[in-house]
C-alpha cells in the first residue's frame, strides 16, 4: 500500500474519532430539540459549566472566590481537599439537575408557547449568563482536568500498522482519548435508546416528543419531562465537557464546540438521534480529509468553516437534512 | 388630547401618505433631527463620540438592516459579523485603490457590494427555511472571516493581517484616521443613519414591505395570492446586505481606523446585533433604535458602575455584563417578548385617550 493512501486512512480514522466528540455535543441539542421544539444554543456552554464545576468540586475550589475577595478583602481560594473523582461526577450531574430545574422554572415555564426564535434567543441569552456565571464562580483561567481517562497515542496500534508502509511509515497515530470518547459515546446513546424505549419516563418523554397536548391530555406532566430533558441534556453536557476537557483544557473554547454542533444538527436532521452520529462523523472525516487533501493549497484552518459550508450546500438538496421528518407544508 | 389625528385634515393626497400622519410625531422627528444635527455637533468630545455616539448610530444601521431581513422578511440570518466585515473590507480596498474619490461614494459603494455577497448567501433561503437557514447563514460567518484572514489580497498584503484606514477627507475635512475631529466623524455617521432610516421606513411601508411581511407570515400562503418568493426573499436579503454592509464600512473607517477580522467581526457580533433587533422589537424601525441604544449604553453603564463607583476588578465587572446582559436578554423576552417597540406602542395608545383611561 502506498504512503499517501495510508497516511489519508490515518486522516480518516482520526476524523472518525474527532467526529464523535461533535456527535457528543449534538446529542444534547437533539434530545432538548425534540422534547420541547426549543433549539438549545446554551449546550456548549452548559458542558463548559459543567467542565468547570466538576474541575472545582474535585480541587475543592471556593465558589465565587473572585467576588468573595473582591468585595471583604479576603484571600480564600481553595477549601484544602480533593473530591475523587467519580464523587465530583456524581457531585455535578447533581448540579447539573438543580441547573436544568431552574432553567424550567425560571425561564421556559414562562415562555411556552412562544415563537421558536424566541425561544432560541432565549437560549442565547441563557449561554451569556451561563458564560459568565461559571467564569464568577469558578474563575476564568483555563484549567486541566483529569478524571483518569489514558492520553497520548497508542503505541499497539502504532505498532501494529507500522509494518504496512515503506519505512518511513511508523503507523497509525491514534489517540487513546479519542478511543475512549468513542467507547462512551456507543454506551451513552446505547443507554440513552434503552432509557427512551423501556422506561416509564422514556416512554413519557417520547409521547412528549410526538405531541405535547396528546401527552398532557393522558396525564403526563410536562413540566417534569422538560425538567428530565434538561437534566440528561445536562448529562451528556457532562460527559461531552469531560471529553474535551482532558483533550484541550477546560476553556471558553470549550462553548464554541457548540457551533460546530450546528452543521452536524443540519446534516443528520434536528429530531433524530441516529442523525446525530451519523452527521458527526461525516462533519468529523470531511472536514480532515478536506484539510489533509486541499487545506494546503488554499492557505490551511479550513476546518473552520468547511462543516459549515458542506451543511449548506446539503440542505439545498435535502432540507430536513439526512434522517430528519420530512417537512410538510400547508396553507 | 394633543396626540390624535383628529382636527389634523389632510387637503392633499401627498399629506394623507406622509410617513408621520400625527402630528405630535412630525414635530418630534423635527426636533430629534435639529438637535441631532444642530446641537450634538457642537457639544460633542471625543470621549462621548467613541464610546456612546459612534457605535450607536453604526450599529443603528445594522440594525435597521437586519431587521429588515429578520424582523420584517422572516428569514433568520446569524451572519451579520461576516456580511459587515463585507463592507469594511469593500471600503478599505476602494479607499486604497481610488484615493481620491469621495469617501460616501465609497461607502455607498462598499454597501452594494455586501448587498451582492449577502444575495448570494440568500440563495438557499429558498430551499431552507426557519433554524435550518439560520444555522446556514452560519457558513457565511465562518466562510468570510476565514477569506479575509487567509487571503492576503484583501488586506493589500500588510505584515500584520490587519486593515488600517488611511486619512481621507469629505469636502476638506478629515473624517478617517487619528486627526479627524469628532463632530465630523459623527456627522458622517449620522448622515448616512438618518438617510439609511427614511429609506428603510419607506421600503417598509410600501408595495416591497408588505411583499416581505407577506412572506414573513406565510410564505406559501403569500405565494398563493402572488407575491414572488424569490424576489421577495432576494430584495429582502439584498437591501439588508446594503445596510449591512454600510455600518460595516462605518465601523471600521470612521469608528475603529484599524481592524483585525476575527476580533471586530467575529461571531459575537452577530448575535450582538441580533439582540438589539430582538430587544428593540422585531419588525420596527424605532426598536431598531431602541436595541442599538440600550446594547450600547449598557456596557458603559455597567462599567462606570462597576469599575468607577465600586471600584471592583475590571475582569469581574467583564463577567458581571456578560451575567447581566444575558439575564436581561432573558427577562426581556419573558416581559415583552415584543421589544422595546412595543412599549412605545403602548405608550402611544395611551396618550391617544389621554386624559380618558379606556
Amino acid at each position: 500500500m502506498s504512503d499517501q493512501f495510508l497516511f489519508a486512512t490515518e486522516v480518516f480514522i482520526n476524523g472518525l474519532m474527532a467526529g464523535v466528540l461533535y456527535a457528543l455535543v449534538a446529542l444534547g441539542f437533539v434530545l432538548i430539540y425534540k422534547a420541547s421544539g426549543i433549539f438549545n444554543y446554551a449546550q456548549g456552554v452548559m458542558a463548559l459549566f459543567a467542565a468547570m464545576t466538576l474541575v472545582g468540586i474535585m480541587q475543592g475550589q471556593v465558589p465565587f472566590s473572585h467576588i468573595i475577595n473582591a468585595i471583604f478583602g479576603t484571600e480564600v481560594h481553595h477549601f484544602g481537599w480533593h473530591v475523587p473523582a467519580l464523587m465530583a461526577i456524581l457531585l455535578t450531574v447533581g448540579v447539573m439537575v438543580i441547573f436544568a430545574w431552574l432553567v424550567q422554572r425560571i425561564v421556559m415555564r414562562h415562555l411556552v408557547g412562544q415563537e421558536p426564535i424566541i425561544l432560541f434567543m432565549a437560549t442565547i441569552g441563557l449561554a451569556y449568563f451561563l458564560e459568565g456565571f461559571s467564569d464568577l464562580m469558578w474563575g476564568s483561567e483555563i484549567k486541566t482536568l483529569d478524571v483518569g481517562l489514558p492520553q497520548g497515542g497508542s503505541f499497539w496500534i502504532e505498532d501494529m500498522t507500522a509494518g504496512l508502509g515503506s519505512d518511513n511509515f511508523y503507523g497509525f497515530f491514534i489517540d487513546q482519548l479519542d478511543i475512549v470518547a468513542t467507547v462512551v459515546a456507543v454506551l451513552l446513546v446505547a443507554g440513552l435508546v434503552l432509557f427512551s424505549q423501556y422506561t416509564k419516563q422514556g416512554r413519557a418523554m417520547r409521547a412528549v416528543a410526538d405531541d405535547h397536548q396528546a401527552a398532557l391530555s393522558v396525564g403526563i406532566s410536562l413540566n417534569f419531562i422538560w425538567i428530565l430533558v434538561w437534566s440528561v441534556a445536562g448529562f451528556v453536557a457532562l460527559v461531552a465537557g469531560i471529553m474535551w476537557g482532558t483533550k484541550s483544557g477546560v476553556q471558553f473554547s470549550l462553548s464554541l464546540i457548540a457551533l460546530k454542533a450546528l452543521p452536524v444538527l443540519m446534516l443528520g436532521g434536528f429530531t433524530s438521534i441516529p442523525g446525530a452520529i451519523v452527521g458527526g462523523l461525516i462533519i468529523g472525516v470531511g472536514e480532515k480529509l478536506f484539510e489533509f487533501a486541499i487545506g494546503p493549497m488554499v492557505g490551511g484552518a479550513t476546518e473552520n468553516w468547511f462543516a459549515y459550508v458542506l451543511a449548506l450546500l446539503f440542505l439545498v438538496f435535502r432540507p430536513q437534512g439526512l434522517f430528519g421528518e420530512k417537512i410538510i407544508e400547508r396553507v | 388630547m394633543f396626540y390624535r389625528e383628529a382636527g389634523d385634515f389632510k387637503v392633499s393626497y401627498q399629506e394623507d401618505s406622509q410617513t408621520f400622519p400625527i402630528k405630535f410625531d412630525r414635530v418630534r422627528y423635527y426636533v430629534v433631527l435639529a438637535v441631532a444635527f444642530g446641537l450634538i455637533p457642537f457639544l460633542i468630545n471625543d470621549y462621548w463620540a467613541n464610546a456612546i455616539l459612534l457605535p450607536f448610530l453604526i450599529y443603528s444601521i445594522a440594525a435597521i438592516g437586519l431587521n429588515i431581513l429578520v424582523g420584517y422578511a422572516g428569514q433568520v440570518s446569524l451572519g451579520t459579523g461576516g456580511f459587515m466585515a463585507v463592507g469594511a473590507y469593500a471600503c478599505y480596498k476602494l479607499m486604497t485603490t481610488f484615493p481620491e474619490v469621495s469617501m460616501f461614494i465609497h461607502v455607498i459603494l462598499a454597501g452594494g457590494i455586501t448587498g451582492l455577497v449577502c444575495v448570494l448567501f440568500g440563495l438557499p433561503s429558498l430551499r431552507i427555511k426557519g433554524f435550518y437557514l439560520a444555522v446556514a447563514t452560519l457558513a457565511a460567518q465562518f466562510f468570510l472571516v476565514w477569506l479575509f484572514n487567509r487571503v492576503p489580497w484583501f488586506y493589500n498584503y500588510s505584515a500584520s493581517g490587519q486593515i488600517n484606514a488611511p486619512e481621507r477627507d469629505v469636502f476638506g475635512i478629515i473624517i478617517t484616521g487619528p486627526n479627524a475631529p469628532s463632530w465630523a466623524t459623527y456627522l458622517f455617521c449620522l448622515i448616512f443613519l438618518t438617510l439609511c432610516a427614511i429609506v428603510a421606513r419607506n421600503l417598509t411601508r410600501g408595495t416591497q414591505g408588505r411583499s416581505w411581511m407577506a412572506i414573513r407570515d406565510m410564505d406559501i400562503a403569500a405565494e398563493i395570492i402572488g407575491v414572488n418568493p424569490l424576489r421577495a426573499k432576494l430584495t429582502a436579503f439584498a437591501v439588508s446586505g446594503f445596510f449591512i454592509g454600510v455600518s460595516g464600512a462605518l465601523f471600521f473607517a470612521i469608528y475603529l481606523g484599524a481592524v483585525e477580522v476575527g476580533e471586530a467581526f467575529g461571531i459575537t457580533k452577530s448575535f450582538l446585533v441580533l439582540f438589539m433587533v430582538i430587544i428593540g422589537g422585531l419588525g420596527s424601525i424605532f426598536g431598531s433604535f431602541a436595541g442599538a441604544a440600550f446594547l450600547v449604553l449598557l456596557p458603559v453603564v455597567l462599567k462606570v458602575v462597576g469599575v468607577d463607583v465600586l471600584g471592583w476588578p475590571t475582569d469581574i465587572v467583564a463577567h458581571f455584563q456578560l451575567v447581566i446582559v444575558g439575564a436581561l436578554i432573558v427577562f426581556f423576552l419573558i416581559v415583552e417578548p415584543h421589544g422595546l417597540a412595543q412599549l412605545w406602542r403602548v405608550a402611544k395608545e395611551k396618550l391617544r385617550l389621554w386624559p380618558f383611561p379606556h
